[in-house]
């Protein structure tokens, strides 16, 4: 706003009644547009449950054995006018439908436990990936319709068509269980051997050895789809006029594709390893499961089959916002890096 | 496009009529499309894959129930595949070959149906929301916002969790959760569309929003919207492994990802039994595969200037 002050031209038009700067505009809309989002999520997760005809105490004792006493607690709880439900749901979206049924905690407390596993799975995963697939898609791009380039677009292309926790369950089965001559070298599951103390040098490399497995799976399945965008854009870069003129200038390849080509074209990538989050949110869910590590994914699968609806509501308004989170940051670093968005 | 190469001359078409015209030009472009479709080795290859599967899922409607029925089978579980057993037999002695087999018959039609759906409310929205700007179109595109940002495997647990668990909704929550990129692309091409002047002409002639959405709009997006179905199938295929395997699909249907479910339940993983798991994967693969490579051949022969192989 001081800044505002500082130069009168460029202070809101009374016409216009908008911001005259288009950054300060654009950031504003896109946040608005993130809001505007998560307030959706936020009503449909409450409606979702309770609009379809049946009894809601129902949905939230399906299979499961519930003693009279705690129904009628529930039908306390869910009789009440939906208005009412809705103000003490707005005022605490997490907490707010109650604790765990499963757990019979606070979510909160289920769901912090589970934070740090997934957050290092798929952490490392998406490094892992980000790095291979873009030198993957810079050299498939840069030397289009070579060798290397023919193999690695059809493998990345397989891996594309490929359910990421049927690629883990065949890896476990190979290298954990081991078939034939390959004996099982890897632990089949879980993030530590029980008893371990992970804070200690030895418990890291013991969490490590363990990681092996999921992250390679998950980098292999993310990775197809990183190279795929960078091998695009690489080409889109390739024949632009700048890349030209650097080639005209005597520029040797490799130092047209490094400093001139490369850099433009990470750009899109780089946001778009951003607005991925969603897709990588999958994955953690089934890989997890596969690999019973217990992180937020395995914790979604064991809130769906119950189901524990509150648990589902909290973990399914926490995935949401994370993503919506995510897309915001990356709309906002491409309208800074890139000034022809933010229009 | 269709309006780009006219190769019926003006005299004729004035004798032919307008519609006469416009049908014969379609004719010519569907023609165009099959010839260089034809030229296209990996689009071939993908067609050839899943009129395979297609064989399959058909004559697995020949299968004896019997031997799918886990109380009459007398083979024993988790054998490896053998002359008797090719591709081995599952926890309960059953023929994974048939399963899979039968598999198909499911996995492609929630594929085939799912992407309809969402073809349809894709495309509906999209045409709707680039016709008519303003508040009707501004709302349309928010809402198609709001669907793309969200994730979309926790949305589709939600949804298959209250809706609870059958073929039909399965279907549902597929198509209703897949369906804003769809929307994203028709509308823009809605927009160009709208921008041209034989619609400007046709405005000033009388024609109303229904007439121009359905005559002039839809011809024009259903060359994108079908080479968008081919890329949506496999997504829908996919969606369906994974939520079937979860847990979410129908109990008794039995699909790709329902048998990987029950693999996984029995432990053919500790079991070492690899035939099992890797069958209804391979199976998923490539039909997926097959998908993807038709819904590429096909995008290179639409637009040749997005070169994709």
């Amino acid at each position: 706003m001081a800044l505002l002050t500082d130069t009168p031209a460029r202070t809101p038009s009374a016409a216009g009644g908008g911001w005259a700067n288009p950054s300060i505009r654009y950031a504003i809309k896109r946040t608005g547009a993130a809001l505007s989002t998560f307030l959706f999520v936020l009503i449909f997760n409450f409606f979702l449950f309770r609009i379809l005809p049946g009894d809601p105490v129902a949905l939230y004792t399906r299979g499961r054995n519930v003693d009279p006493e705690s129904i009628r607690a529930l039908e306390a709880k869910l009789h009440r006018p939906i208005g009412q439900q809705f103000v003490e749901y707005i005022k605490n979206p997490f907490t707010g439908n109650g604790p765990s049924v499963k757990y019979n905690e606070s979510v909160w407390d289920v769901i912090g436990p589970s934070l740090w596993p997934t957050l290092l799975l798929v952490g490392t995963a998406t490094i892992i990936a980000t790095i291979i697939g873009v030198w993957l898609g810079i050299r498939s791009g840069w030397n289009r319709g070579e060798r290397f380039d023919v193999v690695s677009t059809n493998t990345t292309l397989v891996l594309y068509s490929m359910p990421e926790f049927w690629f883990g369950m065949i890896m476990l089965i190979v290298f954990a269980v081991g078939i034939g001559p390959i004996p099982g070298m890897f632990p089949t599951g879980g993030l530590s051997d029980p008893g371990v103390d992970t804070s200690s040098p030895a418990g890291w490399v013991n969490v490590a050895w363990h990681l092996v497995l999921p992250v390679t799976t998950l980098a292999v399945i993310y990775l197809a789809e990183y190279s795929l965008i960078m091998r695009a854009s690489i080409i889109e870069e390739r024949g632009q006029d700048y890349v030209q003129t650097a080639r005209a200038k005597g520029l040797m390849d490799k130092m047209v594709r490094r400093d001139h080509a490369v850099p433009n074209a990470l750009l899109p990538t780089m946001t778009l390893v951003f607005l991925n989050l969603g897709f990588v949110v999958g994955g953690a869910i089934t890989i997890e499961y596969v690999y019973s590590i217990h992180g937020l994914g395995s914790l979604t699968v064991d809130a769906l089959q119950g189901p524990d609806v509150p648990l589902l509501q909290a973990l399914f308004l926490l995935f949401s916002g994370a993503v919506i989170f995510a897309n915001l940051v990356a709309d906002l670093l491409y309208g800074y890096f890139d000034p022809r968005v933010r229009t | 496009m269709t309006m780009t190469q006219q190769s019926i001359n003006e005299s004729s078409a004035a004798a032919l009529g307008a519609r006469d015209v416009v049908k014969a030009r379609r004719k010519a472009s569907r023609q165009r499309f099959t010839t260089s479709f034809r030229q296209n080795k990996s689009g071939l290859l993908g067609l050839t894959i899943l009129l395979v599967f297609i064989a399959v899922a058909i004559g697995a409607f020949f299968i004896p129930a019997s031997s799918l029925d886990v109380t009459q089978v007398t083979a024993d579980p988790f054998l490896p595949p053998s002359l008797q057993w090719p591709l081995g037999t599952d926890d309960s002695g059953r023929s994974v070959l048939l399963l899979v087999a039968k598999g198909a018959q499911i996995s492609l039609l929630v594929g085939f149906a799912a992407t309809m759906l969402s073809m349809f409310i894709g495309t509906t929205v999209g045409i709707v929301s680039g016709h008519y700007r303003g508040l009707t179109g501004g709302v349309l595109d928010r809402v198609t916002d709001w669907f793309l940002v969200i994730p979309y495997l926790p949305l589709a647990i939600v949804l298959a969790t209250v809706l609870g668990r059958s073929l039909l909704n399965i279907i549902v929550v597929i198509g209703v959760t897949s369906w804003p990129g769809t929307a994203r692309l028709i509308r823009a091409q809605t927009l160009s569309v709208t921008a041209r002047p034989y619609l400007e002409r046709s405005k000033a002639l009388g024609a109303g929003n229904l007439h121009q959405m359905w005559k002039h709009v839809l011809p024009n997006v259903m060359p994108l919207v079908l080479a968008n179905t081919t890329l949506a199938v496999s997504i829908s295929i996919l969606s369906e492994t994974t939520l079937s395997f979860l847990g979410l699909g129908d109990p008794t249907a039995i699909s790709w990802g329902s048998i990987l479910e029950q693999g996984f339940a029995a432990g053919a993983i500790s079991q070492g039994a690899w035939w099992f798991l890797a069958a209804p994967g391979v199976c998923v693969v490539l039909t997926v595969l097959a998908f993807n490579l038709i819904g590429r051949a096909t995008e290179d022969i639409l637009d040749p200037r997005q070169e994709t192989a």
